[in-house]
């Protein structure tokens, strides 16, 4: 369950710029979690509601956005589908990851007075 | 303030981050890889499930590589200090990091560590993580390559199931390789077609400590990594390319 550690090491983030706007409040954070992160964003949710009570972000929205994950080859940059070993159809080249291992705070929305 | 109908309500701000949420734990990654390359010492992270046989392995390889390169270790442990007691008496100089309820280490945990660890000249140095093939992979510990632990009981649809691990994997250790005899069906190919699914170049190895199948093609492969080291610098542990884009914002 090393979610209870993403949302410390995120409600620490919030806290940090919060504070260095002089912020009130926290009302909503945007995150993005690849499907390859090893994020589970269901238990990144609930360790959310759990951890952001008596921070600043208690009461703030969590927006988790997910992100499919997408494989091209490393040479040709042909896409790769996942389901069959990752080398390109083409070339035999290695697929690379394009995306999908995102962990990613992309916006605060915060209540400056 | 609001200053469009004067109610008083506090302002919504927007504030753009774009920024990884374990970007503290990668500075502190970049540190500890920074100490080990500085020093010319190859870090690996050994990764698996409890009882995979990552320990196993360390006291297998210690006795190949006496006499030409010196080997250390860390070992993440969630409550006793059996693994780091195994390690040194298998000559290697060890100590535990007890994680107490943690699922992983994390790269300031390994930072402590490597203060209290003793001074000696090493060449490879190995943090063992936590056994669990989930939370480990998420984090960096300043290594320059992964090592996956994966023993043949374990069954060959766990890198399907646990998919984040082998695509970090450099290497995967397929281990207890002289059990196979007693499981009906299994076979090697299995597991190198499962990983193939999952880990762009796969690279495996089986091994065996009981009988020493792939002991020296294992060791090969450390050399191999080590003359790197003096040929080029050190790489870094592979690290998916979408995490490099956004850890550039």
């Amino acid at each position: 369950m090393h979610e209870y550690s993403i949302v410390e090491a995120l409600i620490s983030r919030v806290a940090e710029e919060a504070e260095a706007r002089g912020a009130a409040g926290v009302s909503r954070l945007y995150v993005k979690i690849g499907a390859l992160s090893g994020v589970e964003p269901d238990l990144l949710a609930s360790a959310y509601e759990l951890f952001s009570e008596r921070t600043i972000c208690a009461g703030a929205e969590l927006r988790i956005e997910r992100v499919e994950e997408r494989w091209a080859c490393s040479g040709c940059g042909r896409a790769v589908e996942r389901g069959a070993a990752l080398v390109c159809p083409e070339c035999a080249r290695p697929a690379r990851l394009v995306q999908g291992d995102e962990i990613v705070l992309e916006r605060i929305e915060m209540e400056v007075p | 303030m609001c200053l469009e109908c004067g109610c008083g309500d506090p302002e919504i701000v927007p504030v753009d981050v774009h920024e990884k949420i374990l970007a503290g734990n990668d500075r502190a990654a970049a540190h500890n890889r920074e100490h080990f390359t500085s020093r010319g010492i190859l870090a690996l992270n050994l990764m698996g499930s409890p009882g995979s046989g990552k320990t196993a392995i360390l006291e297998a390889t210690a006795p190949k590589l006496r006499g030409s390169f010196a080997l250390g270790a860390v070992s993440g442990d969630l409550a006793t200090d059996h693994d780091a007691e195994r390690l040194r008496a298998a000559g290697i100089p060890a100590l535990s990091i007890t994680t107490g309820s943690a699922c992983h280490l994390d790269a300031a945990m390994v930072h402590h560590a490597l203060h209290d660890f003793p001074r000696n000249k090493l060449d490879i140095f190995v943090i063992e993580n936590v056994g669990n093939l989930v939370c480990p992979a998420v984090y960096d510990l300043g290594q320059h390559a992964n090592v996956v632990a994966l023993s043949v009981t374990e069954g060959e649809d766990k890198p399907l199931k646990y998919p984040v691990m082998f695509l970090k994997a450099d290497l995967v250790l397929l281990t207890k390789t002289d059990l196979l005899p007693h499981l009906t069906g299994m076979r090697i190919e299995r597991f190198e077609e499962a990983l193939a699914r999952v880990m762009p170049a796969p690279k495996m190895i089986p091994v065996s400590t009981h009988s020493g199948e792939g002991l020296d093609e294992w060791i090969a492969w450390l050399r191999e990594r080590l003359a790197l080291r003096a040929e080029h610098g050190l790489h870094n542990a592979r690290q998916p390319h979408a995490a490099r884009s956004a850890s550039g914002h």
